[in-house]
């Protein structure tokens, strides 16, 4: 066992108002806060499971984590229960997760600031919080055995929900001691385990904790039906930017079930009992669309624009030594132009949003990456204070980064819509696939021009990276964005002069993340380019880069072991070729070998991906290599078809027919490898997700000598 | 003029706009909402069902085609090889965003039931017209090569 800790926030105990209903833990995040979690936030405690707090013992011996971050496939439940079970020694087979209330003075990202789902931060922020709150109850639980059982503390044990007087041989379960637990003094400091007595914590394979997925029970926003709901659907202008001049609505007020149709800012809405009522009445609407000054708007004209910008001297983001002189006194200087689409994210439950309007604020149901965004944009609508829009957190069937709008896009909508109807019942605002693939909120497109000067040695003395597209963060034409410029600015490799510029540009499309954000097209020009210059330094792609790599000793780890485990060098099949590639994402180390093989016809197939990750203490190892191998195929499906393209201001991929993505036979096999770590941990979202494009696109190289400059690459697979 | 379906073994007499797909019959009517909303044009498999026994889109079904075939959803499938596969897909950790599992799981259950030792192309076959944005292809792929497996245990035992 460690030595004490003092915690490193305040705890308070959240008593429940029942007799006998067990304890709920709570971790004050404010220490000027009153005492106690009622005290501090106004809100009555009087339902257990409703309770803002993160570890709740039921006397059935029940033990519920509560998660601050939003399950939406990655693993994030699992992963809240674990920690928090670990330093309870609590019996896995009786811990279930649920999420978090809106709360973000409560629930707050200590990484962002506010409660956010979102940057691969939730492991990350949330590892010593979890620790704390799980050993601080189980403190309690030692406290009222011993009490109970007139013995010291020190005798006891704990172990799968069990207390246990190793002298005396009694035991109880947590179930049976959670009401006595509740009366002792809230420790002040806690004993957190040495990470070698953990049990869960590193384990390779525990049963995830967001159950229902396989039976058809569990809620998303799409499910939810209250009595009265009306379904609303929204007719959105064809063009960015247009906007309504007239409309006759008299067809769609008179087919069936319909209950009003309504202008709000961003469209038309029609509310029905039912959505194919809805869909079909908004089909019935006659709208006169002012199409605004974007009606010609096209990405082949921006894509244009961009690559002239490239070669124009933009916002410094990074500048070592002197590299336009070197490049331009040097022999050898590789150039290269990399151009990637707008990207949707496509997520399988299309954006919607349940929201009813309440005598004192609003409450909603759905899938919220960010709920305290989400609590202030619903609350401007209606002229409330965010406080009290409760959000009900819910699944989300995907998001991707979707689901975190700061301008709050479909759930601003529903805000709409509530407010022009007027009426205090639910609604479900229902997005269907058309509405979501065309809407914007996209990965924007981005050009990167690299220029790079190799000596007569081979050795890579300057680099010069131009990279051109919107900032996501909405930062003016002045201001570097770090997420532009993530993977380039912070270029690993050990070259005497860098120089990387940054252009924001204008669009009418609203930029979004779209898992691994920046790292999306910098990871692809970089570990591609880097590859060019190993051929051209006529050195391996492996060593070449660990040369480079001399003052990161992370990435040459999950370099070297990817490569291992591929069996890099060593002969393949006829007909099959290697690829790799490596990159820091979110403080989390990944490479990836890439194996392809040509079929007859001379398009390629993804044969495997041999993945190394580091992201520090593996939490769940089989949650990482879920989300390792989920993050390739997801980067994947951009490298082979995906891309949003406008003409005449339309979107002209609105649903999976024309959007084409990866599906069950374009999957490679997938072998993950985790370092062994101690450092803390990082997050596995996200960083997977950049890697194999590159890993691919340098195995095509080394099979067809052709470098792979725009994305989709389609013409090498279909 | 009011439309009649058997589904998951009930009987259900509705009034309801005969053009109206089965997924929303089933969603919006039922109550039975493990069948879910994709794409509405029979490109993701989202809404996978069997009508009589076999696979179909049923966000492309109007309500009016489905006549007497029973239909069989997620919230009613108990065919020997749909528990192996529920059971497959826990113990694997299959499903990651569970949105489209519904429909994987009906697929898988089809071609488990034409196909007892599926090969890995019967595989990419009978599940690439269901798309999971997760990309739990490969657990997909193992989950119905261990429910394969546990099937043909169960017979041989």
């Amino acid at each position: 066992m460690n030595s004490p800790v003092t915690l490193s926030r305040r705890l308070f105990l959240i008593r429940s108002a029942q007799a006998g209903a067990g304890l709920t833990l709570g971790v004050a995040l404010n220490a000027g806060a009153a005492d106690g979690y009622t005290g501090a936030t106004g809100k009555a405690v009087d339902d257990e499971l409703a309770a803002n707090a993160f570890v709740t013992l039921k006397p059935d011996n029940t033990v519920i984590i509560t998660s601050k971050h939003m399950e939406m496939g990655q693993g994030t439940f699992t992963g809240m229960a674990t920690i928090a079970a670990e330093e309870l020694d609590a019996d896995w087979s009786r811990v279930e997760t649920v999420s978090a209330p809106s709360d973000s003075d409560t629930y707050k990202n200590l990484i962002i600031g506010m409660q956010l789902t979102g940057g691969s931060t939730s492991i990350a922020n949330s590892w010593t919080q979890m620790r704390e709150a799980g050993a601080a109850v189980r403190q309690m639980l030692l406290a009222a055995a011993a009490k109970q059982w007139q013995v010291p503390v020190g005798e006891l044990t704990t172990d799968a929900n069990q207390v246990i007087h190793g002298p005396s041989g009694r035991k109880a379960t947590y179930g049976e001691l959670s009401t006595a637990a509740a009366a002792m003094p809230l420790p002040d400091k806690v004993t957190l385990k040495d990470p070698k007595d953990f049990k869960l914590v590193g384990k390779q394979f525990l049963p995830r904790k967001d159950v229902g997925k396989t039976d058809g029970s569990a809620t998303f926003t799409q499910d939810v039906r209250w009595p009265g709901m009306l379904t609303a659907v929204v007719a959105h202008p064809p063009v960015f930017g247009g906007t309504v001049k007239s409309v006759n609505a008299d067809r769609a007020r008179a087919m069936p079930g319909v209950k009003a149709v309504l202008e709000v800012p961003s469209g038309v809405a029609v509310l029905a009992d039912t959505f194919w009522q809805a869909l079909q009445a908004r089909k019935a609407l006659d709208i006169v669309w002012d199409e605004g000054e974007q009606a010609d708007f096209s990405t082949a004209a921006l894509l244009a624009q961009y690559r002239e910008l490239a070669g124009k001297p933009g916002l410094e983001a990074r500048n070592d030594g002197d590299a336009a002189k070197v490049l331009a006194e040097s022999e050898q200087v590789i150039d290269a132009e990399f151009a990637f689409p707008y990207l949707a994210h496509a997520a399988m439950e299309p954006m919607n949003c349940v929201i009813q309007r309440t005598d004192k604020g609003a409450d909603l149901w759905f899938g919220s990456q960010g709920p305290a965004w989400d609590q202030v944009n619903v609350a401007k609508v209606f002229g409330i204070k965010p406080e009290d829009v409760n959000i009900n957190i819910l699944y989300a069937g995907g998001s991707f980064g979707r689901r975190a709008t700061a301008d709050g896009n479909y759930v601003t909508e529903a805000a709409h819509i509530a407010r022009a109807y007027g009426q205090s019942v639910p609604i479900k605002l229902v997005w269907t696939r058309e509405d979501d693939n065309t809407e914007g909120h996209y990965r924007p497109m981005y050009v990167h021009r690299i220029r790079a000067a190799l000596d007569e040695a081979g050795n890579v003395t300057a680099w010069h990276q131009n990279v051109v597209g919107q900032s996501i963060r909405g930062l003016d034409e002045n201001t570097v964005d770090r997420t532009s410029v993530e993977g380039a600015a912070n270029l690993p490799y050990a070259i005497p002069n860098i120089r990387v510029d940054s252009h924001n540009t204008v669009s009418p499309v609203a930029p979004h993340w779209w898992r691994s954000v920046g790292s999306t097209h910098s990871a692809f020009a970089v570990e591609t380019f880097v590859d060019e210059l190993a051929h051209a330094a006529g050195k391996d792609p492996v060593e070449f880069r660990m040369a480079l790599l001399r003052d990161h000793p992370r990435h040459r780890a999950v370099l070297q072991l990817a490569a291992e485990k591929a069996g890099w060098g060593k002969p393949l099949p006829e007909g099959h070729f290697h690829g790799i590639a490596v990159h820091e994402s979110f403080s989390s180390y990944v490479a990836q070998v890439a194996e392809v093989a040509q079929n007859p016809d001379g398009k390629f197939r993804i044969v495997k991906i041999t993945c190394a990750v580091d992201c520090g203490v593996a939490v769940n190892p089989d949650v990482i290599k879920a989300q390792m191998a989920g993050g390739i195929g997801y980067g994947l499906s951009p490298l082979m078809f995906s891309e949003i393209t406008v003409e005449k201001g339309r979107v002209q991929e609105a649903n999976f027919d024309r959007y084409r993505v990866l599906r069950m036979n374009e999957m490679p096999a997938i072998d993950v490898h985790i370092v062994p770590s101690g450092e803390a941990p990082t997050g596995v979202g996200e960083p997977g997700t950049p890697v194999g494009p590159p890993a691919v696109a340098n195995a095509i190289f080394a099979a067809t000598g052709k470098r792979i400059r725009q994305l989709p690459a389609t013409e090498f697979f279909a | 003029m009011p439309v009649t379906l058997n589904v998951n073994g009930k009987t259900h007499t509705l009034e309801v706009d005969p053009q109206t797909p089965l997924l929303w019959v089933l969603r919006d009517h039922l109550q039975l909402t493990g069948t879910k909303y994709g794409c509405g044009i029979a490109q993701c498999g989202a809404c996978t069902v069997h009508l009589d026994g076999q696979p179909v889109r049923s966000c492309s079904v109007p309500v009016s085609a489905v006549g007497d075939q029973p239909v069989t959803t997620i919230e009613g499938a108990e065919s020997g090889e749909f528990q192996a596969l529920q059971k497959a897909w826990q113990d694997l950790n299959v499903y990651q965003c569970g949105y489209c599992q519904s429909g994987q799981l009906m697929s898988a259950a089809r071609l488990l039931a034409d196909k007892p030792d599926p090969s890995d192309a019967d595989i990419d076959q009978y599940m690439s017209g269901n798309i999971c944005r997760c990309a739990t292809y490969d657990r997909i792929r193992a989950g119905i090569k261990q429910a394969a497996s546990d099937l043909a245990t169960e017979v041989s035992a």
